[in-house]
């Protein structure tokens, strides 16, 4: 029996393997939904726990990478939903963005709080292609829907992220 | 896409980059310990049955004793 076979049977030395051979990656996909270390920790070991109360429902035969990232996918979602918009977003600019390091951080908060602004749905979508500048079929397997609709996400939010930032005298 | 799209994504590129993905330690330890606790917590539909038994008792205090026999 693989220690896939283990886990859903309730095996907890195989959810430990599987633990420590998917938690970076979990938390690496969290971060950067999230883009908060501190809640990006705590919802990989939400992630997990989900995961283990429903062993029974997971096939061995596929992958549990793919499982995990949609769980953890859910998880992070669930966290945008109830997050307050001040949401502290982590990452530097890039150095070259804009001469003036004044002018650049006032631009950096205004898009970020116009991110913030977002409906959850939107904003996992572009915080994922847009920021990360991961693959639309990536981000649709990630969560479970169609290009299509990631392509159509990404446009909805940006068209809100423009209003936004117009509102609050910012025209790119 | 419109080229007010294009420079919004532009925007969005330069002043926001992507965040550090490197897992800063082993969460183990702690999953373990949330593991414990949510093990050991009561659900909620125990609490409200709980609830509902006390307040059937309190209005009708006879139940008690046909409670017990059914026990």
């Amino acid at each position: 029996m693989d220690v896939l076979e283990q886990f859903a049977h309730g095996d907890l030395d195989a959810f430990e393997t599987l633990f420590r051979q998917h938690q970076g990656e979990v938390y690496g996909w969290i971060v950067r939904i999230v883009r908060d270390r501190g809640a990006a920790e705590d919802l990989t070991l939400e992630t997990f726990w989900r995961l283990y109360r429903s062993r029974a429902r997971f096939d061995p035969a596929r992958s549990f990478g793919a499982w995990a990232r949609r769980i953890a996918t859910n998880a992070a979602l669930d966290h945008l939903k109830r997050a307050r918009p001040e949401v502290e977003l982590l990452g530097e600019p890039p150095p070259q963005a804009t001469p003036n390091p004044a002018i650049r951080a006032e631009m950096r908060t205004q898009v970020e709080a116009a991110f913030a602004k977002l409906p959850a749905k939107l904003r996992i979508v572009a915080t994922l292609a847009l920021v990360e500048q991961l693959s639309h079929q990536e981000i649709a397997e990630a969560l479970g829907i169609s290009t299509t609709a990631v392509r159509l996400r990404v446009f909805r939010a940006l068209r809100l992220l423009r209003k936004t930032l117009k509102k609050s005298g910012m025209e790119p | 896409m419109s080229e007010h799209d294009e420079k919004i994504e532009e925007l969005v590129r330069r002043t926001m980059a992507p965040v550090d993905t490197g897992l800063p330690r082993d969460l183990w330890p702690n999953m373990l310990r949330r593991m414990e606790e949510r093990s050991a917590a009561v659900p909620w539909f125990d609490w409200a049955l709980l609830a509902v038994l006390l307040a059937w008792f309190f209005f009708t205090p006879g139940a008690i004793p046909v409670f017990l026999f059914h026990m």
